[in-house]
């Protein structure tokens, strides 16, 4: 059996970085909201896969709040905005696609290599599991140097807290992942609340980079 | 029935937050500012009380002569900046730029702050505090944002993604450092417990702690404002309201930089790891050095003062990397004085933006003859922190350079030249904000100036004697830094 719990946890974490790099192409709002569900609904398998094997049940806290909050509740909440707002669907990107993919592949290999080397004392489940979620932390943050659009930045965010929640349930018996993972979805939902009651559109719509120098308040 | 017995560091962190909870339902503002000031005092006696009164170290809770020092700075500096907010917040109000909702919000924000601080200063469980800085930098970016102007949702936002970019890499590295522990010290709550950690650190996994504090590091460094993370820290300085300027200065950048000396601490009792200090000396030294340079092209008088903060925690960052006892001991003098000093001089600066209601240095002239209380305590302040005698930053920055004189000129000589850079451009701004003709309009200014008397004040006496009992407990905690 265990080589059968390692196969499974080893898929869902691979699963995860593929989605991430969906993520990297995607160049309309929509369709990227409906990929960060499906990021996160991966999360959850991977959780509660996790509590199954290490027999940790409070890890399906984790699990269910990455599933109805973070697959559910945030996409339809970003979907709302799309709608509401009337925000540009095209999402503005600063570094080309292919280009963008190759950073990934790089970024990838980088993690991959990094954390094999240094987690070498680890079992195999924690060193394989780590290091795929290093990966998809870098990804995250790729996504949110390549785009200047807040959503997308937003979204480049969930996925890195998806990465690090991987991370902590791989790492065997973590304790304060739960409580984390709520803090995370606290930090998330703020930011999203903020954005409806403050309504900062502009912000949004904008890629007018004199505008923004303009915002930086650096008059001379 | 006994009651249990008194726990300062409970009393420390539910003092906070039941003022916290009971803010937002204050409805007016006069009532909210005071409850803020009374609260504040009720914690800087707890944390008084803290010095000759310590629980023993548990799982989650810790207070240690390392703290205690930054547990007392926090309380008073927090104290000192809720009496400024009170007499601050009433003219913000007249002039329509916050509304009595928002004020509410404001007070209760601030004690959720104060508390997150707090937290993150007492706690022993590694996760624990990261998720006390977190609460901290949330409720500081809801505060930076709170005129809902262009300019200060701007710098909400960049301060957010950039201090969440921060968090996830600190978060990632915390985890690094439970899984280099879990093999010695076993699953659960005791491999996250700092105390534990220390103990077992030689016989850690180096290779794992290495990476780790990298991303320690760059992410707790994000919230330092170290360089090139810096971007944040000068929008959300100069966009949300000065007092939360003045605690972001004084206390949130040290209250990151404790939580990397704690893992310093530990990397550093690890014989096979890298040595950390030369990280650090880089980061601190490119800080201080850039942060110089753009001081002179600063036209806007609170972002000035937040890229002296970059430059400061440069060199404190860098008086930490060097360590041994004399580094350490300056680099610990330098962050206190330099928290009272920058929290003063965004009081002044705070009441000279009302009365001119401007923040560009080009129409702020001639204060000394138009406000001369206000002007001359802003002068003081700018002296001060520019690191001329007999102001407590000179002693401090004095004893860096000697130090590092002796052990690594080449070092010394790049410190001793951003320090010069900064000095020049802090005073060429001074000539022109404090004397000539006076420009723009004169009101009268209508400010408490207790609290910039009471931090210079310090700062003066600092400079000039130090007991010896503080001189005893600094050196004792510039050991146990290594």
């Amino acid at each position: 059996m265990p080589t059968f719990a390692f196969d499974v946890a080893h898929m869902f974490a691979g699963a995860l970085v593929l989605v991430s790099f969906t993520m990297l192409y995607q160049n309309r709002l929509p369709p990227l909201i409906n990929t960060l569900a499906l990021h996160s609904l991966l999360l959850a398998l991977s959780v509660a896969w996790q509590a199954h094997i290490q027999d940790h049940p409070d890890l399906y806290v984790t699990a269910a709040i990455a599933l109805g909050f973070k697959s559910v509740f945030i996409p339809m909440a970003l979907h709302r905005m799309v709608v509401r707002m009337a925000l540009h669907r095209e999402i503005e990107v600063t570094v080309g696609t292919g280009l963008t993919m190759l950073l990934g592949i790089g970024l990838v290999a980088l993690s991959m290599d990094l954390m094999l080397r240094v987690t070498a004392g680890a079992g195999a489940l924690v060193r394989e599991d780590v290091a795929l979620a290093l990966s998809v932390v870098l990804l995250g943050l790729l996504i949110m140097a390549t785009r200047r659009n807040a959503v997308s930045q937003v979204i480049g965010f969930m996925s890195i807290e998806n990465g690090l929640i991987l991370a902590g349930t791989g790492a065997r018996g973590m304790p304060l992942v739960v409580e984390i993972s709520v803090a995370f979805s606290i930090l998330v939902a703020f930011i999203v609340i903020g954005i409806f009651l403050f309504r900062i559109r502009e912000r949004f719509d904008t890629v007018d980079l004199q505008a923004l120098d303009r915002f930086r308040g650096e008059r001379p | 029935m006994t009651l249990p017995a008194f726990n300062p560091i409970a009393a420390l962190l539910l003092t906070s937050l039941i003022a916290a909870a009971v803010l937002a339902f204050v409805r007016d503002y006069r009532w909210s500012a005071r409850l803020n000031v009374v609260a504040s005092l009720a914690v800087l006696l707890v944390a008084l009380r803290l010095l000759n009164d310590r629980p023993a170290a548990d799982d989650f809770f810790i207070a240690d002569d390392l703290n205690v020092v930054f547990i007392v700075l926090n309380a008073f500096v927090g104290f000192t900046t809720s009496l400024f907010s009170a007499s601050y917040i009433g003219h913000e109000l007249e002039t329509g730029r916050l509304t009595p909702g928002y004020l509410r919000f404001y007070h209760a924000m601030f004690q959720t702050m104060m508390f997150g601080m707090d937290l993150a200063l007492t706690a022993n469980n590694i996760g624990l505090m990261w998720v006390a800085i977190e609460l901290a930098t949330l409720s500081t970016i809801m505060m930076v944002g709170i005129y809902r102007t262009h300019e200060a949702l701007e710098a909400a936002w960049k301060y957010f993604i950039l201090g969440s970019v921060g968090i996830a890499l600190a978060l990632f590295g915390t985890i690094l450092v439970y899984l280099a522990a879990v093999t010695d010290i076993g699953e659960g709550m005791n491999a996250m417990a700092w105390t534990n950690l220390l103990r077992h650190a030689a016989t850690l996994d180096p290779s794992l702690l290495n990476i780790a504090f990298v991303f320690l590091l760059l992410g707790y460094g994000t919230k330092v404002g170290l360089v090139p993370m810096h971007a944040w820290l000068p929008d959300a300085h100069a966009e949300g309201p000065t007092p939360v300027s003045a605690v972001l200065s004084g206390l949130l950048l040290n209250v990151a930089l404790y939580a990397l000396l704690r893992f310093k601490m530990i990397v550093a009792a690890n014989p096979a790891t890298i040595p950390v200090g030369p990280l650090m000396i880089t980061l601190g030294l490119a800080s201080l050095i850039f942060a110089a340079f753009m001081l002179y092209r600063r036209g806007d008088i609170k972002r000035l003062f937040a890229y002296s903060s970059i430059e400061h925690m440069g060199i404190i960052v860098f008086a930490f990397g060097m360590g041994g006892p004399l580094g350490n001991f300056a680099g610990l003098l330098q962050m206190i004085m330099h928290s009272l000093t920058k929290s003063a001089i965004f009081f002044s600066v705070g009441h000279v933006a009302q009365v001119k209601s401007t923040q560009r240095i080009a129409d702020i002239r001639g204060l000394t003859t138009s406000h001369p209380l206000l002007g001359w305590t802003l002068v003081a302040g700018v002296l001060a922190i520019a690191g001329l005698p007999p102001f407590g930053v000179f002693m401090s920055e004095f004893l860096i350079l000697t130090s590092v004189f002796a052990r690594a000129p080449a070092l010394a000589m790049l410190c001793a030249l951003g320090l010069l850079v900064a000095f020049g451009a802090l005073l060429l701004r001074l000539s022109s904000l404090a004397f000539g003709e006076p420009a723009g309009p004169t009101p009268p200014v209508r400010a408490s100036f207790l609290p910039i008397f009471a931090h210079l004040g310090l700062v003066f006496i600092g400079g000039l004697y130090m007991p010896g009992a503080m001189v005893a407990w600094f050196q004792n905690v510039a050991g146990l830094l290594k």
